[in-house]
This record gives structure tokens, sequence and C-alpha cells, in this order.
């Protein structure tokens, strides 16, 4: 268990280096991503889906299971309305501010203070949302 | 295409992609993020949503993962970044609103640009590929919407 963690802390430390690295934790950039004037973030959106990719289906073939056990899953989700309206609501806000979820920790990693103020509205949008659809 | 040049964008992506890899590898994990907001707010609410069994058992790693990530981000700052710490100066209104449209759909639509758009393209899910298609095209438009507003920063 202890291990688990410790994994899972090194994982995000690359995780939240490489979106500092990449800008993503600037919201400037990301909007300038989004107004299309540099199309950057679309390489490291690439490039990490690109690393993941080759690890999950290849990795498999190789291993049994995880090194810590238990056992290789990919990550399926069914397709319903909600998938597509949620990805509607979630770009909307996208557009507005610049921020998602793993990019809002990264921005508190480099300092971007007022970015708390998006993780707290995360927060209620999430709660929203699950009083909504128990 | 890209004033900042190609370099940080493929270094970053990979890094992220290795971050992710090496969690998936050891533990079979996915690592994702917007799962984050509901798995923790089972401390907190009794919320039937809030108290599925998968999110009781996944909320201490993802809290150890997003200070992971937070540290992360702040290593690159003491260390490679050239210009140190940065703060945003997109106003607090967006900053607030977005936020709250980001933390409602992502939970939605099950999946951010982390859940659906690195692990689950990675896992070649037609589910996740229809949901970045959408979140892309709709933040390109709201982006350029909000632009041609005249509303800067």
């Amino acid at each position: 268990m202890r291990m688990r963690h410790l994994i899972v802390f090194i994982g995000g430390l690359l995780f939240g280096f490489g979106l500092a690295f990449g800008g993503m934790s600037k919201q400037e950039i990301v909007l300038s991503f989004l107004q299309l004037k540099d199309l950057g973030l679309l390489l490291l959106l690439g490039g990490s889906a690109f690393v993941t990719a080759l690890t999950i289906n290849l990795v498999p073939k190789i291993l049994k299971r995880p090194l810590l056990g238990g056992e290789f899953k990919r990550r399926k989700r069914m397709l319903s309305k909600r998938t597509i309206i949620g990805a509607i609501i979630f770009g909307v806000g996208w557009g507005i501010s610049g921020q998602c979820p793993g990019s809002a920790w990264a921005s508190l990693g480099v300092g971007n203070i007022p970015v708390i103020i998006g993780i707290a509205s995360m927060f209620i949008g999430a709660y929203i949302m699950g009083r909504l659809f128990t | 295409m890209f004033p900042l040049g190609i370099f940080p964008y493929i270094v970053g992506g990979i890094l992220i992609g290795i971050g992710v890899s090496f969690i998936y590898i050891i533990t079979g994990l996915h690592a994702t993020q917007s799962s984050f907001f509901s798995t923790t707010l089972s401390y907190f609410s009794k919320i039937p949503y809030f108290q599925q069994k998968q999110y009781l058992n996944s909320r201490g790693w993802r809290i150890t993962f997003a200070v992971g990530v937070i540290l992360g981000a702040l290593v690159y700052t003491l260390t490679l970044s050239p210009e140190g710490f940065f703060t945003t100066s997109v106003q607090w209104w967006r900053l607030a609103l977005g936020g709250l449209l980001v933390g409602f759909g992502t939970r939605l639509s099950k999946g951010c640009t982390s859940g659906h758009g690195i692990s689950g393209l990675g896992s070649l899910s037609t589910t996740s590929l229809y949901a970045v298609v959408t979140f892309l095209v709709v933040g390109i438009l709201t982006a350029m919407i909000v632009q041609a507003l005249g509303v800067v920063p």
C-alpha cells in the first residue's frame, strides 16, 4: 500500500514536471492554443497519448500483471449522452478559463496562485454534478 | 503555428506519458485527473454518488497523485524554468466560472484532458475519442468567442 503511494507520487512528479515544462500551467498558453495562435499543446497531448498508448498496448504482452500485482485493464467508458454533454460543458469552461483539472494542480506548483479560485470552483462543479446525478 | 517552438511541448508530453506509464506498469492504475474531485468529496459528503465503492477505493492514491503533480511543477519552476514563478493575468471571474463548468462537465463526461485525452486515447477507446474531439472543438469555439467579445485578459 505504501509502495503504491510512492509509485503514484513519483509518477505524479513526472506528470506535473511535464505539464509545467510544456507550459500548460499557464492559462495564457492554453488560451493561445484554443485561439489557434500556438498549436504546441496538440503536440503535448499527442506525445503523452502516444507514449501511454505504447505502454497500455505493448506492456501487457510482455508482463503478465503489474509489478505490484492486480491486472492490466484498458480504460473503458461506455459512450452515452452524458459523455458528450459533459465534454461540451467542459469545453466551454476550458475555453473561458484556460484551466483543466491536471493543469490546475501544475499551476499551483509554478506559483500561479489565482488558480486556487479555479480549483475551488471545480470542487463546487463536481459537487453539483454528484448532487444532481446521484 | 509554433511561436514558442515545438521542443517544450514534445518533451513535456513525453514526460507526462512516462509518468502515466510508470504508474500503469507498476500498479495497473490509470493515473487520471478529474476523478480526484469526486473521490475527495467522498470525505465530506454522504451523497450516494460520492460514496461509490470505486471512489472510496481510489480516493487515497488520487490525493497522493495530485500532491505529486503540484510538487513536480514546483521542481520544474525551481530548476529548469527560464522565468521562475508565474502568475496568470486571466481575470478571476473567468477562473471561477470556467472552473465551475470544468468541474461539472468533466465529472458528467467521466474524463478530462487526461482521462479521455491521455489514458482514454492511449486505451484506444472510441468513447474517449468522441469526448476529446468534442471538448477540443467546443474549447476552441468558446475561446474564439470570448476573444471576439473583447475580454482581455
